[in-house]
């Protein structure tokens, strides 16, 4: 029996188990989707290093691991908060996959904003969730999404009405506990950003210390003519997680899709971006950061579809590798044919911290058109000694030059992050603490005004 | 303030330094001139603490410390501080943040606490203003795209931001036209004082003209030969150096 075979049937069995508990039937179309998912899952087994996609990436972390599936929410309100984003936003929480209302905060949503846990959704109507649900991310994507398919049970769906400029964040936390027996959940997030609409959303995964759980998350966002979206993956996840998740956009007409995919936790993680920029005007924007130390894994892979002439796409990934970490970077633009005066940008750069550390780095571009600009590069270096002297000889300790070059390094991408508490985390991480926040915002304005009103604002 | 006794260096398995004895007093100003390759370069470069130099025999105390026992940033904190002949440029670090950053390292080794922003932007802007330059400099990378000029000027600001019981100056007017040695001249002046003392290495008497030294040392092959006072330099211009090595073989 394969793996992949073992795997599937010691789940059936689990959710079985659980449904019988519950006893309630699903409509049907979601009957018939899991057994999609679940037959495309079996036929494609897991993933191996055979396979173009996953070459340097080995599952065996996930498919030779016995998840259990969480049974209860139960989360202490501390702890969340202790771990949590600080900021004030609208919050739907999940502990292990399952909704926890208790930690959500979904009171006085601004008008235009719906958000919902996907059993709920499914609830209160189905047929309204079926249409978008999978459209976007097949079954055929990936063993990872077919699994998902064949065993999502919770998630987020969040509506943004046409017009509605949200100005509070949605914060979709998902929580990991240390359990006795590790667990999976299969999460699912759907957003749907109506025309000229505009917000906000972040997915923060994070956890207990001594999790080892398993995600396996899928994500379809829809921009309609244009929307606006700033979309965070900022993941957090304990050192222990296994993390996967695929996040599809399907762009109209002039709408501008911008993604900070941050990941500086879990042990193996995984992640798949692909903007479709289906109409003219559409606009995508990738920023990633990904800081890996110890043994940790860290493979993305980015897609950019330009599906219509004068779109635009611009990607930037950096990432800091320490110890004996690994990172995968792979980000491939394809230009359709016919798809003329588009604008393709893509970087990315590394930064080896040890000499045990390892990046293996592919940007790609396919291109069909000919009337297009397109530029792409990676590059891979260390940390300039002569900079970290530099530092020292004018008393910067050690510790504080290198994390100060280090987030240096990360700068290009830092700067265009919107969210302070997000650069904080990442600061934190990164560099450890410095003597005062790296980002100086503040003493840069003051620095091209004059007196001492300015100066003092400095201080506030 | 300085004392260097019988201090011998290697790079690369090779004697740079072979017995160079110094004494800076606070209030003077030190001239090392000689010519290339006399290892002038070398003795900053080891008071400062770089990597590749290995000190075989002899001292280097600072105030009564073992400099050579001190780490790099702790020589900075001491109030040693060394003005490079090549600025190194720091993509990503503001020249704002170096110099809050190493202000307030310095405070803390005092054991004083982390100047308030609008004390130091008023300290900055100040010393901007004596070296000329404008305040955009605050927001840009430390040296980075600067003109050879620029970075000279950024060096000595840095010594102005930091006041350092000793500046160590290494080939500071080098690549400078007349109007930038002026500038960073002026800057040096302004640090000299009865607690202070500058230490020049300087391949040109023409520096010596603005930065007005009470003692000029000869360097050659690894070992001050001869010292004097500043008509020591003006001889040497005249001269060259061939007389001082022909003196000190004698």
């Amino acid at each position: 029996m394969s793996a992949a075979q073992a795997f599937l049937d010691r789940l059936e069995e689990r959710v079985a188990d659980r449904r019988n508990v519950s006893g309630e039937a699903e409509p049907s179309w979601i009957a018939a989707r899991r057994q999609a998912g679940a037959a495309r899952f079996e036929a494609l087994g897991f993933p191996t290093r055979r396979d173009e996609a996953w070459k340097y990436t080995d599952v065996r972390r996930i498919s030779e691991g016995d998840f259990g599936l969480a049974t209860n929410a139960d989360f202490s309100r501390s702890t969340a908060a202790a771990l949590g984003l600080p900021i004030d936003a609208i919050r739907l929480s999940f502990v292990d996959g399952l909704f926890s209302a208790e930690l959500s905060d979904l009171a006085d949503l601004p008008a235009g904003v719906t958000i919902e846990p996907l059993s709920q959704a499914l609830q209160a109507n189905h047929e309204a969730v079926g249409g978008s649900l999978g459209r976007l991310t097949g079954v055929d994507f990936s063993p990872f999404a077919a699994l998902n398919t064949a065993f999502a049970e919770e998630g987020a769906v969040v509506r943004i009405a046409p017009g509605a400029v949200v100005d509070t964040p949605i914060v979709i936390q998902f929580l990991s506990r240390a359990n006795a027996q590790p667990v999976m959940s299969h999460p699912r997030v759907l957003i749907e950003a109506g025309a000229r609409s505009q917000a906000t959303v972040v997915e923060h995964y994070v956890g207990e210390e001594k999790a080892a759980n398993f995600t396996n998350v899928v994500g379809e966002v829809l921009l309609e003519r244009g929307a606006i979206l700033e979309h965070y993956i900022l993941q957090e996840a304990p050192l222990g997680d296994s993390h996967v998740a695929s996040l599809h956009i399907d762009q109209g007409r002039d709408s501008r899709f911008t993604s900070f995919n941050i990941n500086l936790g879990g042990a193996l993680v995984r992640n798949d971006l692909v903007a479709d920029l289906n109409a003219e005007g559409a606009e995508a924007n990738y920023y990633g950061l990904f800081f890996a130390q110890g043994r940790q894994h860290v493979d993305n892979h980015t897609l950019v579809n330009h599906n219509a002439p004068h779109t635009f796409s611009n990607e930037n990934y950096k990432g800091i590798l320490g110890d004996r970490a690994r990172g995968v970077f792979n980000g491939k633009v394809i230009v359709k044919r016919d798809s003329q005066k588009i604008e393709a940008h893509q970087s990315n750069a590394n930064l080896l911290l040890s000499d045990r550390a390892e990046i293996d780095t592919k940007p790609e571009l396919e291109i069909y058109a000919d009337d297009v600009k397109c530029s792409h590069g990676a590059t891979t270096g260390q940390l300039d000694e002569d900079a970290v002297f530099a530092l020292r000889t004018r008393g910067i300790d050690e510790q504080t030059a290198r994390g100060l070059l280090t987030l240096a390094f990360a700068g290009e991408v830092m700067e265009q992050v919107t969210l302070d508490t997000v650069a904080e985390r990442v600061e934190r991480t990164v560099a450890g603490k410095l003597p005062e926040r790296f980002n100086l915002s503040d003493l840069v304005e003051v620095s091209s005004e004059s007196g001492a009103d300015s100066a003092a604002r400095s201080s506030s | 303030m300085l004392e260097v006794k019988d201090l011998h260096v290697t790079v690369e398995g090779k004697e740079i330094l072979k017995g160079l004895s110094l004494t800076v007093n606070a209030g003077e100003v030190h001239a090392i001139m000689g010519p290339n390759g006399a290892g002038k370069s070398t003795l900053s470069a080891v008071i400062a603490g770089k990597d590749g130099y290995e000190v075989t025999a002899g001292s280097i105390t600072f105030e009564g410390r073992d400099v050579l026992e001190m780490e790099i940033e702790e020589r900075a904190q001491a109030g040693l501080l060394l003005g490079f002949q090549y600025p190194v440029e720091i993509p990503g670090v503001k020249n704002v943040y170096l110099l809050k950053a190493a202000l307030n390292a310095q405070r803390k080794a005092r054991g004083e606490g982390e100047i308030p922003a609008p004390e130091f932007m008023k300290l900055v802007k100040e010393k901007l203003g004596f070296m000329r330059m404008d305040a955009s400099f605050l927001q840009r990378a430390v040296n980075e795209g600067f003109s050879g000029g620029e970075k000279k000027r950024n060096e000595i600001l840095q010594m102005l931001v930091l006041e350092p019981r000793l500046a160590m100056l290494d080939e500071i007017d080098s690549g400078l036209d007349i109007d930038a040695m002026k500038i960073v001249a002026d800057g040096v002046n302004s640090l000299r004082s009865e607690e202070r003392a500058v230490l020049m290495v300087t391949h040109y008497q023409r520096l010596l003209d603005y930065i007005v030294p009470d003692r000029v040392h000869v360097l050659v092959d690894g070992r001050i030969a001869k010292s004097g006072d500043k008509s020591l330099a003006l001889e040497l211009e005249s001269r060259g150096y061939e007389w001082v090595l022909e003196e000190s073989a004698a």
